[in-house]
């Protein structure tokens, strides 16, 4: 018998997981991955209640979660390979001026 | 204690385990894959809780296809094991650690201070068969129409944007 209290533990869980990914890596692909991963945990609460109410609409909504984070990894790494491109560098702290 | 729930605890060591790995592991494509491992743990998760679509698409589109595009931009700049620099606020690890422990601490008491009384059923074949698939299709099209064509516009967006970012000085040059 798993009560969906489980399932949002767990969410929180990774949510924290990926928080302190962003806050204690200083490699912005890691960063990137740790943002995935917070989202991801969002999505496991949605199908979790989903699955509770018997409805769809959390479902769809992970769908979408799902397509945005394809269209922010896509931009984000083009944004990184750029920045890799005139700084010949990824460290996050030396991203701190908007001229290329 | 039911196989579901001996499911649950191992499934979620796993996802909790290869979370830590991602995000404390010193090389970067060890960190991808052990990402890769936690998203398709979390597509069994998907499954138990009675919703094969999103399983299949968050292992097509999550495992397959933007974890592949993370290890293609980690093997092209060669990033694979980058010398940790000496970070530039000491203090800013166990503020994070401290913060993040803030974090879990206040979400659990949320959490049980409102405890939810659903619980998951296993779902039943009928839920993992094409009429599943054609309900929640039914519920896309018809109440969430405009959101989906928004998505599609978001996806053009960001195929020009990460065409013109990368294609720059290319452009500038003509």
């Amino acid at each position: 018998m798993v009560k969906v209290d489980y399932y949002i533990i767990l969410s929180a869980v990774l949510f924290t997981i990926g928080a302190l990914g962003v806050l204690i890596r200083r490699n912005p692909l890691i960063i990137f991955m740790s943002i995935e991963l917070m989202l991801n945990a969002g999505n496991l609460a949605f199908v979790a209640f989903s699955s509770v109410y018997k409805s769809f609409s959390g479902q769809i909504f992970v769908f979408f979660v799902i397509a945005v984070a394809a269209a922010e990894v896509a931009v984000g790494l083009a944004l990184i390979v750029e920045i890799f491109k005139t700084k010949k560098n990824i460290n996050i702290d030396e991203m701190n001026s908007l001229k290329g | 204690m039911t196989i579901d729930l001996i499911l649950f605890l191992i499934l979620s060591l796993v996802a909790i385990a290869a979370a830590l790995g991602m995000v404390f592991s010193r090389n970067t494509v060890y960190s991808a894959l052990f990402l890769v491992l936690n998203f398709v743990t979390v597509a069994v998760f998907y499954l138990l809780l009675g919703a094969p679509f999103i399983a299949m698409t968050q292992i097509t589109v999550y495992a397959g296809a933007i974890m592949v595009l993370f290890l293609f931009v980690i093997m092209l700049l060669g990033a694979e094991s980058l010398v940790p620099l000496p970070s530039a606020l000491p203090w800013q690890k166990p503020l994070a650690f401290f913060l993040a422990v803030i974090l879990a601490v206040e979400s659990t008491y949320l959490i049980f201070s409102s405890a939810q009384t659903g619980v998951i059923t296993a779902p039943d074949i009928a839920v993992n068969s094409m009429e599943n698939l054609r309900e929640m299709a039914m519920t896309l099209f018809n109440d969430f129409l405009l959101p989906f064509e928004v998505t599609s516009i978001l996806l053009l967006v960001a195929m020009v944007g990460a065409i013109v970012l990368t294609n720059r000085e290319k452009a500038g040059q003509k």
